[in-house]
């Protein structure tokens, strides 16, 4: 086998495919032909085996109701909805519990890893043993732990309301919700003619003096910043929903079921453990002549960081946090195990119920695939654009 | 922050003072709690009642069931053997971490300790043999993680040569193959070993469960080794391969004298980080029904005469766990200063210097692994 990088172009006397192929063709069309014989020895037995117990191969399973309940769904689903929509179902729980375990994983990564270089000892002690602890036990273990936690919250009667609409019960958290009302596009419209009037004041004031590139950045985060707004407030601005005792239940607000929160909160404070590693190593990374140069300079500790650190740091760190969440997004396929309806309990749920292993497992794969790879597309290109090379 | 003064990082200003404070308490907090359940207000010996009467943890329960959580089903007259071949399945792995024993000979102390302890499993030294099924706690899940691990290296290799070769169908395999499995989570892998697998066998034919799950974990595992493996390639300098090229060398030969040994080097610990990880992740395989070591401690818990301490078992298997994973992750950190010098500037007497054209004036000289140059081409 040779090592080194391809040569370019097509050498004399042959033509692509030989290029491509390279060395001991016959010995490579060798392997693939005993490849693709093994993989049609097991389909063919696959298929006769499913024939054997009087099962079709195809897709057509997933327009046949499920028959069977999910806890939670964020689309309508009942027991006569399709195995499709099932599907769908645990992929959408697959993302909810995926996205905002990012988030909250982000949120205290941050925090933590700021604090295990703080200068104060006692406070980067602490956040290093959280970090040590996190990291060196199974995620599975602290999944079980928090499952177990979960559990022993009290009922909702006697719930532990720590802040006013916040409630933690063995039936689950509740939290005040952010509702849309019915809106007025007038108040949109004078939302976005201040937003616009104080980018440009705000525009002419402080970035006199700043390069173009600069100028024209900080024009376009107002410009998205005053369009979201404006969006939220022409559907009709805020309102706050708040969960309320109703004898046995809580109404209102946001609710999550104890096995979301348990799931939640065991991806985020895994994840947060290598987030605090990455956002240590990154800041770490950054010479120390350079916050002395700057210190020099006569820059406020601050602006240290904003100006001279975080740039430099967050070009290390961002190819590593994309990976930390699409670890996390792969984690949270042990909700199997602590009883979250995510994507691979459904589709474990389906291929037992259907015995149609084979389609159900390459929906999952499929769908994980997917994820993964156009992520990796989207960082690699961003990386080549970074670095200017691209990655053999 | 260098020169600061340990009161000054303590008390330094108001600020630091109170955040100090704050945060001593809230350490206090939470240690204090501990100390008082696992230790003060603990049950050391007696019956779930005793425990009962008492507000702190119930060690009683962990002095009862450590059997069951070390070794899970596996037969109570025969676990001297599951004991040995715990033993048997470290020491190629303990003997592997000490640099000084580095040699190709080590393949075969990890082919016998490894053929040994599984043999001894089985039950092949008493006569009555142990079915897998009765495999369990710890034994098992190390068996997993080290077989795992050391099954999944040489096929890491060769996917990581692959990526890189030349050859087109070899090279288009190998990327699908770790993009793949790199892009699923290891359950699906597991679901695929155990669900889709037995029916994709001829009618009548079965395969051992506990060899289907280690099947799949080897090949999960090998497309991580071999990224980091690619990326130990990369760090070897392509004047490497030109330099031993232009000595005759074989391609094997280039790969096996020159290449791997310093593209592992540069990757020795990540290898440690990916084994920590394999070793905390072999845990799932208890959705598949597997009992592994966490799995016996839950199922411990279960025990009508002994329900419910979670906190207990959960605290005795972390902690299993946590020591095991925090010896390898100082012991990366330990390897990693220990090769430093070594890989900036090898020892003199172990180099032959080549001059380039020979005898010349202002001549390239390369210094080689004597190794390479002494044998036979």
């Amino acid at each position: 086998m040779s090592v080194q990088g391809r040569p370019g172009g097509i050498p004399p006397g042959l033509n692509r495919f030989q290029s491509w192929l390279g060395k001991r063709p016959l010995l490579q069309l060798g392997v693939l032909a005993g490849l693709v014989a093994g993989a049609l020895f097991l389909g063919y037995n696959l298929i006769a085996n499913m024939d054997r117990v009087g099962i079709t191969p195809g897709f057509g399973f997933l327009w046949r109701p499920a028959n069977f309940e999910i806890g939670e769904t964020l689309i309508a689903y009942s027991a006569q909805s399709s195995f499709g929509r099932a599907i769908l179902a645990g992929a959408l729980n697959t993302a909810l519990v995926s996205i905002t375990g990012c988030i909250l994983a982000t949120l205290i990564g941050v925090a933590l890893g700021l604090a295990r270089i703080s200068a104060n000892p006692v406070v980067a002690g602490m956040a290093r043993i959280y970090v040590e602890t996190i990291r060196n036990t199974p995620l599975l273990l602290q999944l079980f732990f928090w499952s177990a936690t979960v559990q022993t919250f009290p009922p909702i009667r006697r719930a532990f309301e720590p802040l006013p609409g916040l409630l933690f019960s063995n039936r689950g958290l509740f939290l005040p919700s952010l509702g849309f009302n019915d809106g007025s596009w007038a108040l949109a419209t004078v939302v976005v003619t201040i937003v616009l009037l104080a980018a440009w004041v705000f525009l002419r004031l402080s970035m006199k003096n700043r390069p173009r590139e600069r100028r024209r950045a900080g024009f376009l985060f107002l410009l998205a910043a005053g369009a979201g707004l404006a969006v939220v407030v022409a559907l009709g601005g805020f309102s706050v929903g708040w969960p309320q005792h109703k004898g046995f239940n809580v109404t209102g607000g946001l609710a999550a079921t104890p096995e979301f929160a348990a799931l939640l909160f065991g991806l985020a404070v895994n994840s947060s453990a290598g987030i605090a590693e990455i956002v240590r190593s990154g800041i770490e990374a950054v010479p120390k002549g350079q916050i002395e140069a700057a210190r020099a300079l006569g820059l406020r500790q601050g602006q240290i960081m904003r100006l001279v650190i975080l740039p430099q740091a967050l070009r290390i760190m961002i190819p590593l946090f994309t990976s930390s969440y699409l670890s996390l997004t792969k984690n949270s396929s042990l909700a199997v195990a602590i009883g979250y309806p995510d994507l691979v309990s459904i589709v474990n749920t389906t291929a037992n119920q259907t015995g149609q292993a084979l389609e159900a497992i390459m929906i999952m794969i499929g769908i994980y695939l997917t994820i993964n790879l156009t992520v990796s597309l989207v960082m690699n290109q961003y990386h080549s654009r970074q670095s200017g090379t691209v990655r053999g | 922050m260098v020169g600061i003064s340990v009161k000054e990082r303590f008390f330094g200003s108001w600020r630091n003072t109170i955040v100090t404070v704050l945060f001593a308490l809230l350490a206090a907090l939470i240690i204090l709690p501990l100390v008082n359940w696992a230790l003060i207000e603990a049950t050391w010996t007696g019956t779930a009642q005793s425990c009962g009467d008492r507000t702190g943890a119930c060690w009683a329960f962990i002095a009862e069931k450590y059997r069951f959580m070390f070794f899970g089903l596996y037969p109570q007259q025969a676990q001297w053997q599951a004991f040995v071949a715990t033993g048997l399945i470290a020491l190629p792995m303990i003997v592997t971490a000490m640099p000084r024993f580095w040699h190709s000979r080590l393949v075969v102390l990890w082919l016998l300790s490894i053929g040994l302890a599984v043999a001894l499993m089985s039950g092949l030294f008493i006569g009555t043999p142990v079915p897998t099924q009765q495999w369990g706690g710890f034994p098992l899940t190390l068996l997993l993680a080290v077989v795992g691990f050391a099954g999944a290296f040489p096929l890491g290799v060769l996917l990581a040569l692959g990526r890189r070769s030349q050859m087109g169908i070899f090279r288009v395999l190998s990327i699908a193959f770790i993009e793949l499995m790199r892009g699923v989570p290891i359950i699906a892998v597991l679901y695929v070993a155990t669900l889709l697998f037995p029916l994709m066998l001829p009618a009548g034919a079965s395969l051992d469960k506990l060899l289907r799950v280690q099947v799949a974990l080897i090949l999960f595992v090998s497309a991580y080794i071999a990224e980091i493996v690619r990326a130990g390639l990369q760090a070897v300098p392509p004047g490497q391969y030109e330099a031993a090229q232009s000595l005759g060398l074989s391609t094997v030969k280039i790969l096996r004298l020159v290449v791997l040994p310093q593209a592992f080097r540069a990757v020795i610990p990540a290898f440690v980080t990916l084994g920590i990880g394999i070793f905390l992740d072999t845990t799932l395989v208890i959705v598949i029904g597997l009992f592994d070591f966490l799995n016996t401690a839950r199922v411990a818990t279960t025990d009508a005469n002994w329900l419910g301490f979670y906190a207990e078992a959960y605290t005795v298997t972390g902690l299993v766990y946590f020591l095991l994973a925090y010896t390898a992750s100082r012991y990366s950190l330990w390897l990693e200063a220990h090769l430093r010098p070594v890989a900036a500037e090898p020892s003199k007497q172990n180099m032959a210097a080549i001059r380039f054209p020979a005898g010349e004036k202002g001549a390239i000289v390369m210094r080689v692994s004597r190794e390479s140059v002494e044998r036979p081409a």
